[in-house]
C-alpha cells in the first residue's frame, strides 16, 4: 500500500475544506471526521499487515540517495495508529464543543494540517523532510492555541511560538551539523556514516538535537510554554497537544535520532534518566499546589513524559516496553481528563477548582469518566496506568538504578494526591450547584466513552498473547538500533 | 573558519536580542536575525573550494560546483522562517488589541 | 496604519503604470525556474509585491472594489489540490507518488525538464496569493475604530 497515503489524506481534506466549508457550513466537520476515520482504519490495517517488518517508498521513483524516502517500521506504525485514534475523538469531542466558540470551518482545517504534519513526522526517513513536517504541525498548532480569541490564549500562543522558534534554530543547526559531517540527509546512511564520526561530534550534534525537539517534548528545563499553551487552549485541542503532540513531535524523533542514528551513546541515556526523572518530580510537586483544573492537567502531563523519558534511558526491553505502553495509556487517560475539564468548564463556566461543586447528578458521564481516568493516572490496578509504570520501575531495578525507581514511586504516589485532589474538590466539591449554561453534546459525551472503556480494554496489553503480537515487534525495533540502516538499505 | 565564528556570533546576537529586549516588536526582528545566521551557516557549509555556482548555462561545460543541496534547504528554510513571522506579527498584532501595550512584562495575565 | 485615502497622486499613477512590469517580472522567474535561480517561491513573492503595492499605494477600500478578494480565496484554496492530482497522476501511471509522467525534452529549453514547470507555476501562484492574503488579513483590523475587547 502506498505510504504517501496517509499525508495526502489529511492534507487533501485541509484544502478542500477550505474551499468549500465557505458556502455551507456543514462541510467542515463531515470532511475532517471522514477523513479522519479514513486514516485510523488504514492505520490499524498497516500495522497488522507490517508485523515485524519494515516497508521504505522512494518519492517520486527516485532512488536513495538521491531522492526522499518514506520509511515505515513498526514504531511509527504503532504511532501513527495512537495519533489517529486520539484525533478521531477529539474530532467528536469538538463537533458539540465549537460551536459555543462559533463553528468555523477555519478550525478544521487546521485541524487536518495538524493531523497530516504529525503524519508526515511519522513516516518520513529523511531528517531535513522531519524538519518541514515539525513545522508544519506547528503552524497549525499556533492557531489552533489562540483559537478562541480571548487575552490570555494570545499570550500563550506568543509564548508557545517563540520558544519554539529558538528551538527550530537550533534544529536546523543541527542539521547543518550532520550534513557538513556525512554529505548526506537520509537516516539510514547517516546512521551508517556516524560510525567514522569523531565522539566529540557525535556529543555536540546529540546535545544540539536534544536541547531543540527536547523543548517539543516539553522536559524539564525546557518546559516553561507547556502549562500555559496546554491550559490555553480550547480542550479538544489541549487533549491533541497534550496526549499527541508532545509524543510524536518529541519522544519519537529523539527515539529515531538516539538510538537509530546515533546508535544510543551512555552519556544521552543517563541524560534521559536524569531529565526524566527531574520532570516526574518536579512536575507532579508543581501541579499538586494549582487550583486551576487545565493548569493542574498540564503539569502533570510533564511529570507523566518524564516516565517515558525515564524509560526509553534504560536501554533495556523491558524499559522500553513499560516506555511505549505508558505513551499509549498516557494519550488514552490525559485525553480524557481534558474532555472532562472542556465538559465542566461549558457547564459551568469556571476552571477554578474551588468554585466548582458537586456535579455527579448534573454531568454523570463526566464525573464517572473522570474517576476512571483518575484512577488510571494514578496507577491503580486493574487499569492500564499501574501495568505501564509497573514495567518502568521494574526495568529500573533490574538495571540497578534503584535511586530511579524510588523517585518513580514517589513521582506515582503524589500523582494519587494530586487527582484525589481534583475529585474532591472538582467533581464532589462542597458549593452548591443551581444547574447548567450549557449540556454536553452527543460528541462530547461518545469521545468521553469511548476514551474510559479503552482505558480498561488496555489492560489487556500486558497479557503476553496480545504483548507479543503488539508491543514486541515495536520494541525489537526501537532496540535494533543501527539495525534500522541496515533493513532500511537491504539490496540497494 | 572564521565565517563560521562570525556566523555563530550573529546567532548569538540574535538570541542576545530574543531573550533580553522587552519589545514584541524587537523580539520578532530578533528571531528573524537568528533564522538568517543558521540559514548562512548552511549556506557555507556548501562551499567547495575553486567551484562556479552551480547552473549549466548554454555554450559551457559542466566544471567544479559548488554544493547545491544546502542551497535547496535554505529556501525551504526561509519560507518557513517567513510563515513563522507572520505567524508572530498576527499575535503581536492581536496582543495589542487586547492589552493595550507592546512590552512584554506587562503582558503576564497567566502566572503560576 | 491610517491610509483610507491612499498615498499621493505621484505614486497611484507610478503603481498603476509599474504594475503590469512586476507581474511580467514575476512570471519570468516562475517560468524560468528549471533554467536559472528563482522558481516558484521567489517568483510568487514577486507576484505577492505587485498586489501589496497596490494595497499600499490605493488604501484598502479602494483595493478591496479593485480586487476580488472571493475569487482569490478560491484560487488559493485551490492550489495544492491541483499539485495533489499532479502528484496522483504519477500514482496512476504505475509509480510512486510525483513520478515524473511528462517528457523530459531537450536541454535548455523552456518546455523541458518533465513537470518541474507545471509543479512551478502552481507554487508560485500559491506562494504569491498566500502571502497577499496573509498581508490583507493583517489590515483588516484598524486602531482607530473600536475593537472587540
Amino acid at each position: 500500500m502506498t505510504l504517501p497515503i496517509f499525508i495526502i489524506i489529511p492534507l487533501a481534506a485541509a484544502f478542500l475544506i477550505s474551499l468549500v466549508g465557505r458556502k455551507k457550513d456543514f462541510w467542515g466537520p463531515l470532511l475532517a471526521v471522514a477523513a479522519t476515520v479514513a486514516v485510523f482504519v488504514l492505520s490499524l490495517i498497516t500495522f497488522f499487515q507490517l508485523g515485524a517488518g519494515i516497508r521504505v517508498y522512494e518519492m517520486g521513483g527516485w532512488k536513495l540517495p538521491y531522492g526522499i524516502a518514506l520509511v515505515l517500521d513498526p514504531f511509527g506504525a504503532f504511532m501513527l495508529i495512537i495519533v489517529a485514534l486520539i484525533s478521531l475523538t477529539s474530532l467528536l469531542f469538538s463537533v458539540s464543543y465549537i460551536r459555543h466558540l462559533g463553528s468555523d470551518w477555519k478550525y478544521y482545517a487546521l485541524f487536518m494540517i495538524l493531523v497530516g504534519g504529525m503524519n508526515g513526522v511519522l513516516i518520513t526517513g529523511d531528517l531535513f523532510n522531519l524538519f518541514v513536517f515539525t513545522e508544519i504541525a506547528l503552524f497549525a498548532a499556533y492557531g489552533l492555541v489562540a483559537y478562541g480569541g480571548r487575552a490570555h490564549e494570545f499570550e500563550a500562543a506568543f509564548k508557545y511560538a517563540v520558544m519554539a522558534s529558538v528551538s527550530s534554530s537550533l534544529i536546523l543547526l543541527a542539521i547543518a551539523v550532520v550534513y557538513s559531517a556525512t554529505s548526506t540527509l537520509t537516516m539510514a546512511h547517516i546512521s551508517v556514516a556516524m560510525s567514522s564520526v569523531g565522539p566529540g561530534l557525535k556529543i555536540w550534534i546529540g546535545a544540539l538535537f536534544l536541547a531543540g525537539y527536547g523543548l517539543k517534548a516539553a522536559i524539564m528545563p525546557f518546559h516553561a510554554w507547556l502549562p500555559d499553551a496546554h491550559s490555553s487552549a480550547p480542550a479538544p485541542i489541549s487533549s491533541m497537544l497534550s496526549g499527541v503532540l508532545i509524543k510524536t513531535l518529541g519522544v519519537y524523533v529523539l527515539v529515531r535520532i538516539f538510538y537509530n542514528i546515533l546508535g544510543a551513546p551512555q552519556v544521552f541515556l543517563t541524560a534521559f534518566m536524569i531529565l526524566g526523572t527531574l520532570s516526574i518530580v518536579l512536575g507532579v510537586i508543581l501541579a499538586i499546589g494549582q487550583w486551576d483544573f487545565k493548569r493542574l492537567l498540564a503539569y502533570s502531563s510533564i511529570s507523566q513524559v518524564g516516565y517515558i523519558f525515564l524509560g526509553i534511558g534504560l536501554n533495556s526491553t523491558l524499559g522500553i516496553a513499560g516506555a511505549l505502553f505508558h505513551l499509549l495509556n498516557h494519550a488514552l487517560f490525559k485525553s480524557l481528563l481534558f474532555y472532562n475539564a472542556g465538559a465542566i468548564e461549558m457547564g459551568l463556566g469556571t476552571r477554578d477548582l474551588r468554585k466548582m461543586g458537586n456535579i455527579t447528578r448534573l454531568l454523570p458521564i463526566t464525573a464517572h469518566s473522570s474517576m476512571v481516568a483518575s484512577l488510571a493516572i494514578s496507577g491503580i490496578p486493574p487499569f492500564n496506568g499501574f501495568f505501564s509504570k509497573l514495567l518502568i520501575i521494574i526495568a529500573a531495578v533490574q538495571a540497578h538504578q534503584p535511586v530511579y525507581a524510588l523517585l518513580a514511586v514517589v513521582g506515582s504516589l503524589l500523582t494519587l494526591a494530586t487527582f484525589m485532589k481534583v475529585q474532591r474538590y472538582g467533581i464532589r466539591g462542597e458549593n452548591p450547584v443551581k444547574g447548567l449554561q450549557a449540556r454536553p453534546g452527543w460528541g462530547m459525551q461518545a469521545a468521553m466513552i469511548i476514551l474510559a472503556v479503552l482505558c480498561i480494554l488496555t489492560s489487556l496489553l500486558i497479557v503476553p498473547g496480545i504483548k507479543e503480537s503488539v508491543l514486541d515487534p515495536v520494541v525489537a525495533a526501537i532496540m535494533n538500533k543501527t539495525g534500522y540502516a541496515a533493513a532500511v538499505l537491504g539490496g540497494r | 573558519m572564521i565565517i563560521y565564528l562570525l556566523c555563530f556570533a550573529l546567532f548569538l546576537i540574535g538570541l542576545y536580542g530574543m531573550i533580553v529586549k522587552r519589545d514584541l516588536i524587537k523580539i520578532i526582528l530578533a528571531s528573524g536575525i537568528m533564522g538568517y545566521a543558521v540559514n548562512l551557516m548552511i549556506v557555507l557549509f556548501g562551499y567547495r573550494r575553486g567551484a562556479v555556482y552551480p547552473i549549466l548555462e548554454k555554450g559551457k561545460e559542466a566544471a567544479i560546483m559548488v554544493d547545491p543541496l544546502p542551497q535547496a534547504l535554505v529556501l525551504t528554510s526561509i519560507v518557513i522562517e517567513l510563515g513563522t513571522t507572520a505567524m508572530l506579527v498576527a499575535l503581536a498584532i492581536r496582543l495589542f488589541n487586547k492589552y493595550k501595550t507592546f512590552d512584554i512584562t506587562k503582558i503576564r495575565r497567566l502566572r503560576g | 496604519m491610517s491610509e483610507k485615502q491612499g498615498l499621493t497622486v505621484i505614486v497611484k499613477t507610478v503603481t498603476r503604470a509599474i504594475l503590469p512590469v512586476i507581474f511580467l517580472y514575476g512570471f519570468y522567474i516562475i517560468l524560468h525556474g528549471h533554467l536559472s535561480p528563482g522558481g516558484g517561491f521567489g517568483g510568487g513573492v514577486i507576484l505577492a509585491l505587485g498586489f501589496l503595492s497596490v494595497l499600499l499605494a490605493y488604501g484598502r477600500p479602494a483595493a478591496q472594489e479593485w480586487l476580488n478578494i472571493r475569487v482569490l480565496h478560491s484560487v488559493e484554496s485551490s492550489g495544492p489540490l491541483l499539485y495533489l492530482a499532479l502528484g496522483l497522476l504519477g500514482l496512476a501511471a504505475g509509480g510512486a507518488f510525483l513520478l515524473n509522467t511528462l517528457g523530459k525534452g531537450r536541454l535548455f529549453d523552456l518546455w523541458s525538464s518533465g513537470f518541474i514547470l507545471p509543479l512551478n507555476i502552481i507554487i508560485g501562484v500559491k506562494v504569491g496569493l498566500s502571502l497577499f492574503l496573509a498581508v490583507w488579513a493583517l489590515t483588516e483590523w484598524n486602531p482607530e475604530k473600536g475593537d472587540d475587547p
